[in-house]
């Protein structure tokens, strides 16, 4: 008897495919972005479907809600600030000058690429063998955590998560570099019944992050998914203008946005020794040590996904800087 | 059983909701009639689908689960629906101050 959800799965697969091809396709980019969005949440939906939670959090916090954001501030950005679109022109404009079709050729064969070596590395591996699931339950009890895709991710294979991580500061860095000329964007007045969602909201989304990144050592959950959530609270304070970054600020964003990071790589290089190299925890310490790296990790990831939404260093500008003191 | 119906009639009603919404949105002329048709219909479509789905939760923790779930995604809905209401409305005003 053949699963009825297959129907189901089948219509999603085509959905997500669909879309992919739509947001590609569309000449508004408010209309790509919103396409974009749904795609994420249908790409989630998928991957929970795949029985893979933890890669259907972190696409629906990150890959679609920050991201979605990020790209939504971009083109308010581009229309209203920099002037770079053209803001009186119809909505259903792009740019007026076209990407070069060099671009369009390299970034295609790029893709390309990509999508063949992984066709390679997929008809190339051992099909319907065991995959590395009995090695990892094997070494489960040496990890320090009971949930095994947050074993692979901050023990077994901690250093591409820590990859992640430094792709991150890296992003904030340059972002902090090369928006420093620019004034302050006049963020839009949203009202009183946004502020007050964004009141209720709030602590809910505290409370959300946080336990997501407690989970994470037994359950779905973690660093990455408990940073994003928690970095809608610095969207929320932002847009409600509750919080408005200043120059005297800069300091301790510095401070937070390192912090992750610092404190990865100094826990996987204070461990070697004895025998041991990096990365490879005292089993007796580990749990200790994963807990303390992804507590730290989750405060630089929220506070930089911030800082990025946010889009530039806050400096002292002679000019119109008044305009959002209160 | 009699539970698993209730439930699952309660689904496919607030399924029907959903598809009104959607027809709504397609089809209706101008923003708020399209943003009427979206938020009433999914806002009660998002109801009967959360009831029914609770009544065949395991635990209270689900049932308190889905309702916390219900709670907000009607919320941000509702906020979502006056924040475009209200952006059209500026915006077709011509009222500049975005």
């Amino acid at each position: 008897m053949t699963d009825p959800l297959i129907l189901f799965d089948l219509l999603l697969g085509v959905s997500v495919v669909a879309l992919a091809v739509a947001v590609m396709g569309a000449r508004d980019l408010f209309a790509a972005i919103v396409l974009f969005v749904i795609f994420g949440l249908l790409s989630a939906l998928a991957w929970a479907r795949l029985s893979a939670p933890d890669v259907a959090l972190a696409e629906a916090a990150i890959g679609t809600g920050v991201t979605g954001a990020l790209l939504l501030k971009t083109l308010h950005h581009l229309r209203y600030v920099t002037g770079q679109l053209d803001q009186f022109a119809a909505p259903g404009m792009t740019p007026a000058e076209p990407v070069p079709m060099g671009v369009i050729a390299a970034n295609a064969a790029f893709c390309g690429l990509i999508t063949l070596g992984l066709a390679v590395a997929y008809l190339g591996a051992p099909q319907g063998g065991p995959g590395f699931d009995a090695l990892v339950a094997e070494a489960m009890p040496q990890s320090g955590v009971e949930h095994p895709v947050t074993a692979v991710l901050l023990n077994f294979r901690a250093y591409d998560t820590l990859m992640e991580v430094v792709v991150l500061l890296a992003a904030v860095i340059a972002v902090w570099q090369i928006e420093r000329g620019l004034s302050d964007a006049p963020s839009p007045d949203l009202g009183q019944v946004w502020q007050g969602f964004a009141r209720l909201a709030l602590p809910a989304i505290v409370v959300v992050g946080t336990y997501l990144l407690w989970k994470g050592s037994e359950a779905p959950g973690g660093a990455f998914q408990g940073g994003a959530v928690l970095a809608a609270v610095g969207l929320l304070l932002l847009l409600s203008r509750a919080y408005v970054p200043r120059p005297a600020h800069r300091g301790a964003a510095r401070l937070l946005f390192v912090l992750g990071t610092g404190a990865f790589a100094a826990v996987a290089l204070l461990v070697t020794g004895g025998g041991r190299v990096a990365f490879q925890y005292p089993p007796d310490q580990a749990k200790t040590l994963i807990l303390l790296i992804e507590g730290l990790v989750t405060i630089s990831i929220a506070v930089t996904l911030a800082a990025l939404f946010h889009g530039r260093e806050p400096v002292a500008l002679p000019s119109r800087r008044d305009h959002h003191d209160t | 059983m009699l539970l698993d119906w209730i439930a699952a009639s309660l689904i496919a009603i607030g399924a029907v909701f959903f598809v009104a919404g959607t027809v709504g949105l397609l089809r209706f002329p101008d923003i708020y009639c399209r943003l009427h048709a979206l938020t009433k219909a999914d806002g009660l479509g998002l109801a009967l689908v959360a009831f029914g789905v609770a009544l065949l939760a395991d635990s209270a923790g689900e049932v308190f689960r889905i309702l916390l779930i219900w709670f907000f995604v009607a919320l941000a809905s509702a906020t979502c629906g006056h924040l475009i209401a209200r952006y059209a409305r500026q915006s077709g005003e011509g009222d500049a101050h975005d």
